[in-house]
């Protein structure tokens, strides 16, 4: 398989962009220096939110005539950081600061069985592989899961497309995915460790499946994923995080992070993904009054229920269902090295 | 469509590009181990080649994902690779298995993994469009692993373009210059020859009738009829398989005996194999053997003639360079084409095609 992991800036122009479901949008790029972006690919964007430049990546749904239309698909979050607002207020003309097509989720090639997970936009990142495993006449089948039909976007498209292969479920026809019955059958199939499962979408359910996969013993590298690190186990809302070696405290608005409004407080600290994954901005937590969301894919699960460190990239405090009728913010105090 | 920043691109260019969708000899079979993992550079892709607990051969990326270290120089530990830096493991479809110091995976952790074919005695690898790589394009080399033929062979570091070896082995006068001590004889510029092709193939056919054995053949034929003397019929059919492998169906038989009309039992018969991997714009593995229908089973005839080969083929090698060497000193001098060039014309304009199918220009980047 091809890993492209080269990046570089350039301009980007919108050429189109129209509704695909209920708060999703579709823009169409037009980069300065076309390269195809193969299935698995995003992009980075470099927005200007409130005065900071802030990074956001976007998987790209579709790639054509050599990466010269790029397709992303954008959902309104409800807890925008900002970035999905940004991009939801694009127009046709407007130009962007985009990389070329970046790739840390890689289709394999060769696997007996695939098995692709859809939570919701999650589905961006999917559709070009499917389409990809159609060609190859491969065995695969797609699971969607959304909360609402009229929010899941390229719904129809897909099943027209994939057929008996796609299944469908939406929470509020109750019809919900089982985790378990899910990785149980691919545990229970011949071809179990030769099946590759690759997943998208919010936190929890990428969370429920690697539990799930552990716990059926499944190989680890088998079970691909791809997280920004934007969704977690509750809500974004406002926290404050102490910082008793420096003598301070510093608020964390709802659409920032907490590794940004750190940064942006004259707080010097050190990071490298920003999406959760590497470990760089690991701190240690020496109390926490709420919960910690910590919405990261570096921390195992022991680690993290431990609440002994975050990764201040992605990781919030959030009141959650812990202190009911406190009207006191949420607040973590860390160790800074 | 033309465009100002294309340069203009003849028919024979100097530096030709190569196809990454095809398969291409990255090793002999028995040059990849379990033991130590064998650092071989194909089509501009760096690659780490070892065989992982069921002997299967693998092609990964040769550098880590994490700081890029070569894989090659790290440990084979049965179905994984070790990174010789800081331990990171990867399967044979380069997935990361392990990292140091933290309980999970990263999981964009991941090196490019690469189809691999075993067949002919080879390692064939795909750095192409993986989607595209069907083992039943792997080039017919079947002499090399077949019953009914013997030999063996060796692999030249050659320090020049594919292409100007593809341009060597698919015109033979050269023989009459560069190996007049063995092979080379005037008849061969003298000889009438054919050119056919298809889409994958060209075939290039010459025969030389009632004419005196060269050294090396006068040597063969005695090895099969003790005591030969006597005039031969002389064959040389090259025949090409895209992207780059060249047999070369030669041999002599006692003239007169029926060898053009089919007949070659009173003859001896060889196949040189030849297949090219382009390394860089540059440099090329030159993979070749010799192999023949007669005396089977003795090594002494087998050795001698892999050295035979060896030194006729050292003098190809020195030329070839050379030529490298003139063409990159003489940057804005054109090829000319010979009438004998027209095998190799059709070579490239095969390799052209596949080149505009993956949307790339016929010429390298200088």
């Amino acid at each position: 398989m091809a890993v492209n992991t080269q990046t570089w800036w350039q301009k980007g122009r919108v050429a189109e962009c129209d509704e695909l479901a209920e708060g999703v949008r579709r823009i169409v790029l037009c980069p300065d220096r076309p390269v195809h972006a193969a299935p698995g690919t995003h992009v980075d964007l470099r927005l200007d939110l409130d005065g900071h430049a802030r990074k956001r990546s976007y998987s790209v749904v579709r790639s054509e005539d050599g990466g010269r239309r790029l397709t992303l698909g954008v959902q309104l979050a409800p807890t925008s950081r900002g970035g999905s607002r940004h991009m939801h207020g694009l127009e046709v003309g407007d130009v962007v600061e985009m990389t070329g097509p970046v790739q840390s989720f890689p289709l394999g090639v060769g696997a007996d069985r695939y098995v692709l997970v859809a939570g919701g936009i999650g589905i961006t990142a999917l559709v070009a592989m499917a389409e990809t495993l159609r060609r190859r006449g491969a065995d695969y089948t797609l699971v969607l899961a959304g909360r609402s039909r009229r929010v899941m976007a390229y719904l129809d498209h897909l099943v027209d497309t994939h057929g008996d292969r796609v299944r469908v479920f939406v929470d509020d026809e109750d019809v919900r995915l089982d985790v378990e019955s899910l990785v149980g059958e691919v545990a229970g199939s011949p071809a179990a460790t030769r099946t590759e499962m690759y997943m998208c979408g919010p936190i929890r359910l990428m969370d429920a499946i690697r539990r799930a996969w552990a716990a059926h013993d499944l190989p680890e590298p088998n079970l691909r994923f791809e997280t920004f690190g934007s969704s977690g186990a509750w809500a974004a809302e406002d926290f404050v995080v102490h910082l008793p070696q420096l003598d301070r405290s510093v608020h964390v608005s709802r659409d920032s992070s907490m590794l940004d409004a750190l940064e942006d407080a004259g707080v010097e600290v050190m990071w490298d993904c920003r999406k959760g994954e590497c470990g760089i901005c690991q701190v240690k937590v020496l109390d926490v009054s709420g919960r910690i969301d910590h919405r990261d894919v570096f921390l195992s699960q022991q680690q993290k229920e431990a609440y002994a460190s975050l990764c201040l990239c992605v990781a919030r405090a959030a009141r959650g269902d812990s202190e009911s009728g406190s009207a006191d913010p949420a607040a973590v105090t860390l160790h800074l090295p | 469509m033309t465009t100002l920043d294309s340069p203009p691109v003849t028919a024979a260019s100097k530096i030709f590009n190569f196809p990454r969708n095809a398969w291409y000899v990255a090793a002999w079979d028995h040059e990849v181990t379990a033991k130590q993992p064998l650092a071989r550079t194909v089509a501009d892709r760096p690659l780490a080649l070892w065989r992982n607990s069921d002997g299967r051969a693998v092609a990964l990326a040769d550098a880590c994902w994490h700081r890029l270290a070569p894989l090659s120089k790290g440990k084979v530990l049965g179905d994984e690779i070790q990174c010789p830096y800081h331990g990171l493991r990867y399967n044979s479809a380069g997935r990361c298995t392990g990292m140091p110091a933290q309980e999970t995976i990263n999981p964009s952790a991941i090196v490019p993994s690469y189809p691999v074919v075993e067949r002919y005695r080879y390692v064939w690898v795909w750095v192409g469009d993986p989607d595209l790589a069907d083992p039943d394009t792997v080039p017919d080399m079947q002499q090399m692993d077949s019953p009914e033929w013997a030999g063996d062979g060796e692999t030249i570091y050659a320090p020049c373009n594919y292409q100007l070896l593809l341009d060597n082995l698919m015109d033979l006068t050269h023989e009459e210059f560069v190996h007049s001590s063995s092979i080379g004889q005037d008849e061969l510029s003298e000889a009438e020859f054919e050119v056919s092709h298809d889409d994958r193939h060209v075939t290039v056919t010459r025969w030389m009738r009632d004419i005196d054995a060269p050294p090396f053949w006068l040597k063969n034929m005695r090895d099969r009829f003790p005591g030969f003397d006597g005039k031969v019929d002389r064959w040389q059919i090259i025949h090409f398989e895209a992207p780059s492998t060249i047999r070369i169906d030669v041999g002599v038989a006692k003239a007169g005996t029926g060898a053009p009309e089919g007949d070659r039992s009173q003859g001896v018969n060889g196949f040189v194999m030849n297949t090219i991997t382009p390394e860089t714009a540059r440099t090329s593995h030159y993979f070749w053997a010799f192999m023949r229908n007669y005396r089977l089973d003795s090594q002494t005839i087998t050795t001698q003639l892999r050295q035979g080969v060896h030194g006729v083929f050292g003098e190809d090698e020195e030329m070839l360079a050379a030529q490298q060497q003139a063409i990159d000193a003489n940057p804005d001098h054109e090829f000319y084409s010979l009438n004998i060039d027209a095998g190799g014309m059709w070579v490239r304009r095969i390799l052209d095609r596949m080149l505009q199918a993956e949307g790339l220009p016929a010429a390298a980047a200088k």
